[in-house]
């Protein structure tokens, strides 16, 4: 559901003028600073609290438009926190998204031997 | 906490006594002598794990008078105490040692042999209380605190109440002396008070102050058999200090009562019938379920119902219900199975209002998420409920059938019902279902599967790894988690999503009222009754619950219990501080500041070492993820060995 109405989002969104080419390094900066890794994980891999981002993360315009429009009314402990322009800028989000797109794809869990043989019983 | 009492006065008063008493005894040779229980443990006894069961079903078969036969010899009176804990067959005593139950802890340690129940060191009385809720759900049976009067049940309070919400018995025994002609100064006085029980009377079930021995006897027995009457709570016991210590001139005159576990409550047959109907006709119903096994046979009851109607079931896991590896355990699929049941039948379900309703902040009466015509119905003691004050009861949920009976005694008629309800071509409808929820939960497998992948390699290492790393050490031994502490949330539930949860004893739910510093002492008690069952017990622990309480890592190396406890360390009270975001996000106002006041860092904690000086095998804080398996490996043997054994891993927040 959050993607759908993410790519609503982008279909409809002007693209973020960014002068400067977004950097990955302040874009992991604030992705630590300003919270993201508490629900998104340090790699954008995602926990209970919070969706993957990564692999194939959602462009910059899309990340803000989503993180500028969640929903007020969802009970806090679920709730992804909504970040205002004046506290995340549109340039800090395309550091944001180019940090996000710079995190290597994941290995294969048929890769990982802890992963690999796992069944789901009966 | 001052709790000896220290001042010399004191001392010689408690020095004469003790002389009064020997020559007391001297006059009674038998006494004084006596190192071992005058009575047999009696086989009145309450039902072991393997028991419940069976005496649930048929309890006056199993039941034999326990009066002493022993004539005409003085006792200790707190000898005559242990007598009941051992005719009651409790088998540990948590406590932190107190002035206000010499004679008691005396009475425990030399006349008992200090065996069933043994004394068992904890390091604050709410680790003791924590010890007894894990033990309670591990054994099946309840297990005892001593507290030290006033300050001692001030500490246990949070532990009782923790216990409370879990509907977990426990006997509460706490020392005071109630004649004031008896204390001298200072701590005597501020250690005593009318009514010690009073400041926890809102979070147990009943509470008696008996002045005489055989007062102590029947309140005893009779607590226990409350604490043990679904809903299943905690009691207290308050006892005495100047009785625990009196001489009693013939012991043939005091009786211990026979205990008779009371046989649960099921529900009435007529609305049984009606629910089964309601059932076995739905469309899409679906079955939420909470703190109804209790015992291997609970999730035998909990497969049979849901295979015979090939009905999806929530467990929420405050006891484990279904295997999680079972296909109708469709726990991922909560949101649509709810909102587009037909019927909806919680069992010992305590927010079923929560569960049927949304709930958003500035909202009043909340939004129904089920249809508007599907029919509700609870099974559950809730409502033989009797306290008001503290709000665990939850907001009253209006249903169509509210069904007062206890869910596992409740099950067995409800299956019959089903049965008798079900036509064999119904039966045969109803499977068809099995084949999309088998795909469900095979396709939830496999996207927790992909899921837990990602950052495989991270440091901090992922919660997947922490969990699936583990997994694989422990899957071949007879296992059981018996801690998370607050909640298996906080490391993104890995262990139901991947794990096969498949015996009722596997999982023992969380500390039912969130208070922290439950994790590691619930575990070591519960890792306590593990020991004597044969099993390996492994414990999931959260740095900042682990510092409320890490004392009981001492008592776990103390008392040589066996438990692998996995830190997950993400060095910071995480919740809190995704939660304080929120709000600085919601009011503009930067959010750099939110780790003040909930980061675990600055210095980081190292866990590692503190098991260390505890006198407790340790490696880490990890880092580096491939160190971890190599770890856990070598923990897994020292735990083999009988001991318990920590790993420190620093993990991402969830
Ligand atoms: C308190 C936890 C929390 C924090 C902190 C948080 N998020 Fe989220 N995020 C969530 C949750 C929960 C969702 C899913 C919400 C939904 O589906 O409505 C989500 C969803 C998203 C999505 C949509 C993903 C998708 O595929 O639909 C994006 C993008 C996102 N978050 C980016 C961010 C960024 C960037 C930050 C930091 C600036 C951040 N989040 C901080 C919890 C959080």
């Amino acid at each position: 559901m959050a993607r759908l109405l993410v790519i609503g989002f982008v279909l409809g969104a002007t693209a973020i003028a960014s002068a400067a080419e977004p950097s990955v390094k302040r874009g992991r900066d604030l992705y630590m600073n300003v919270g993201c890794y508490l629900c998104h994980g340090t790699e954008g891999q995602g926990s209970g609290a919070g969706l993957k981002l990564t692999p194939d993360p959602l462009p910059a315009e899309a990340i803000a438009n989503f993180i500028r429009n969640t929903d007020p009314t969802t009970p806090s402990f679920a709730a992804m926190p909504s970040y205002s322009e004046k506290v995340l800028s549109d340039a800090d989000v395309a550091d944001i998204a180019a940090f996000l797109a710079s995190i290597p794809a994941p290995k294969s869990p048929d890769s990982i031997p802890a992963l690999k043989d796992l069944k789901p019983g009966k | 906490m001052a709790k000896s009492k220290s001042n010399l006065e004191v001392g010689r008063r408690k020095f004469l006594s003790r002389v009064a008493v020997a020559g007391a005894a001297s006059a009674i040779p038998a006494v004084s002598q006596a190192t071992t229980p005058v009575v047999k443990p009696a086989t009145a006894l309450p039902p072991s794990a393997a028991q419940m069961t069976a005496e649930f079903g048929a309890p006056s078969d199993q039941l034999a008078e326990a009066t002493p036969k022993v004539v005409g010899q003085a006792c200790h009176a707190s000898d005559f105490m242990v007598d009941v804990l051992k005719t009651l067959n409790i088998d540990h005593v948590f406590s932190n040692p107190g002035s206000s139950f010499l004679g008691l802890h005396e009475s425990i340690v030399n006349y008992g042999g200090n065996t069933k129940p043994d004394f068992i060191t904890a390091m604050h009385e709410e680790s003791a209380a924590a010890m007894a809720n894990g033990y309670y759900k591990a054994a099946g049976k309840p297990a005892a605190t001593l507290a030290h009067s006033t300050v001692g049940l001030q500490h246990a309070a949070m532990g009782i109440y923790n216990a409370w919400c879990d509907r977990v018995p426990m006997i509460n025994m706490l020392g005071n002396t109630l004649d004031l002609t008896k204390r001298a100064g200072g701590n005597d006085w501020r250690h005593s008070a009318q009514d010690p029980v009073g400041m926890v009377r809102d979070f147990i079930k009943w509470d008696d102050q008996p002045t005489t021995l055989q007062g102590f006897a029947e309140s005893m027995v009779h607590g226990y058999k409350i604490a043990m009457t679904p809903p299943m709570e905690p009691i207290a016991i308050v006892v005495d200090s100047e009785l625990q210590e009196e001489v009693h001139a013939d012991r043939s005159t005091l009786v211990i009562p026979k205990y008779t576990p009371s046989v649960p409550p099921a529900g009435e047959a007529g609305a049984v019938k009606e629910t089964a109907r309601l059932l076995v006709q739905a469309e899409r119903p679906v079955i939420i379920v909470d703190r109804m096994a209790r015992s291997e046979n609970g999730m035998k009851l909990m497969i049979e119902l849901a295979e015979l109607l090939t009905c999806p079931v929530l467990d929420l896991n405050s006891r484990q219900n279904l295997p999680n590896m079972h296909f109708l355990n469709q726990n991922g699929q909560r949101g649509p199975l709810i909102s587009n049941a037909d019927v909806v039948l919680g069992i010992e379900v305590t927010d079923f209002w929560g569960q049927v309703n949304q709930f958003a902040r500035g909202e009043t009466l909340g939004r129904r998420r089920v249809k508007a015509d599907a029919k509700l119905i609870t099974i559950g003691v809730a409502d033989v409920y009797m306290k008001s004050n503290y709000q665990d009861f939850q907001r009253y949920a209006p249903v169509d059938i509210s069904i007062s009976g206890d869910g596992e005694a409740t099950l067995p008629a409800l299956i019959e019902a089903v049965k008798s309800a079900l036509s064999n071509e119904r039966k045969s409808a109803l499977a068809m279902r099995a084949d999309g929820f088998r795909k469900k939960h095979a396709d939830a497998y496999e996207a927790s599967r992909q899921a837990a992948a990602l950052g495989w390699d991270s440091s901090p290492v992922s919660t997947s790894r922490l969990c699936m790393d583990l997994w694989q050490v422990i899957k071949d031994e007879d296992w059981a988690l018996v801690s998370v502490g607050a909640s298996a949330a906080f490391f993104s539930n890995w262990p139901h999503r991947l794990w096969n949860i498949d015996r009722h004893y596997r999982f023992l739910g969380f500390g039912a009222g969130g208070g922290v510093g439950y994790g590691l002492p619930a575990a070591v008690g519960a890792a306590m009754a593990n020991k004597a069952l044969g099993r390996f017990s492994v414990n999931i622990q959260c740095d900042g619950d682990f510092m409320y309480a890490n004392g009981a890592l001492w008592t776990a190396a103390h008392h040589r219990v066996p438990l692998l406890t996995v830190m997950h360390n993400n060095r910071a009270y995480g919740q809190e501080t995704m939660l304080i975001q929120g709000v600085a996000n919601r009011r503009e106002r930067g959010i750099e500041n939110s780790k003040i006041g909930t980061e675990i860092d600055n210095p980081p904690i190292n866990y590692a070492k503190l098991a260390e000086g505890m006198g407790v095998w340790s490696a880490g804080p990890i880092l580096d993820p491939a160190d971890l398996a190599p770890a856990l490996k070598r923990a897994v043997a020292v735990v083999k060995k009988g001991l318990p054994a920590l790993v420190d891993v620093v993990t991402q927040t969830r």
